[in-house]
């Protein structure tokens, strides 16, 4: 399942009400890699209060499922939970969630690994921060997996 | 028709403005409109680019009735 959410979340309540509610497979999965980002009060040396993400409607989304779909062509998994954060965030407050439930933990670690990176490299998502003395956008990329 | 060009964070900010639709007229590839936006201006290299919500690049097709983005690198995660 994969969703876009425009208030807080708890990422390890999602985890355990998604494991016990939607996923189903119980007996098949033999591992589980979750990987939480969260908002740092600092960056690139500087003091954060709080930042905004912005997304493209549609085109987010779709990027998102072809990177799961993606990784599902790669490794054997059973299912992944992708959360992510869009609008007004603050410090020590949860951005992304990515889990992966496989029959073993190869296929996990790998899948939550590649979903995170690419995510990250090519998902249509923008990062504005607030700092003591105005706003700047988040300018730099990373390399996918 | 019309094409609709939408442009994104900090993008949006410089260009002053969320989205605008443009004739088609005169219009064959992704360049060719950023001509039109930024007054003859050429695409700035980090700038990116989708047609209809994929990934293009300068030399990518456009029809009347698509919808063409730009905006920076992106930063999610």
């Amino acid at each position: 399942m994969i969703e876009l959410r425009d208030a807080p979340f708890e990422p390890y309540a999602e985890l355990v009400r998604y494991q016990a509610q939607t996923l189903g497979q119980t007996g098949k999965y033999g591992a589980t890699c979750a990987f939480v980002g969260t908002m740092r009060d600092f960056n690139e040396g500087d003091a954060v209060r709080a930042m905004t993400l912005e997304h493209y409607a549609g085109m987010t989304e779709r990027h998102l499922e072809r990177i799961v779909t993606e990784a599902g062509r790669r490794w054997d998994f059973l299912d992944v939970l992708l959360i992510h954060r869009i609008g007004e965030i603050f410090p020590d407050q949860p951005i992304v969630l990515v889990a992966v439930w496989s029959s073993h933990r190869g296929a996990a670690f790998d899948a939550c690994r590649y979903v995170m990176e690419e995510l990250k490299h090519r998902a249509p998502f923008w990062k504005k921060e607030v700092l003591a003395n105005g706003e700047r956008w988040v300018e730099k990329n990373t390399q996918g997996y | 028709m019309s094409i609709k060009v939408r442009y994104f964070a900090s993008l949006r900010e410089k260009m002053g403005r969320v989205e605008e639709s443009l004739a088609p007229e005169g219009i064959d590839t992704v360049a060719d409109i950023w001509k039109v936006v930024d007054e003859g201006q050429p695409l700035p290299e980090h700038i990116l680019c989708a047609v209809n919500m994929e990934y293009a690049d300068p030399a990518t097709p456009v029809r009347d009735g698509d919808e063409v983005a730009f905006f920076p690198p992106v930063t999610g995660g």
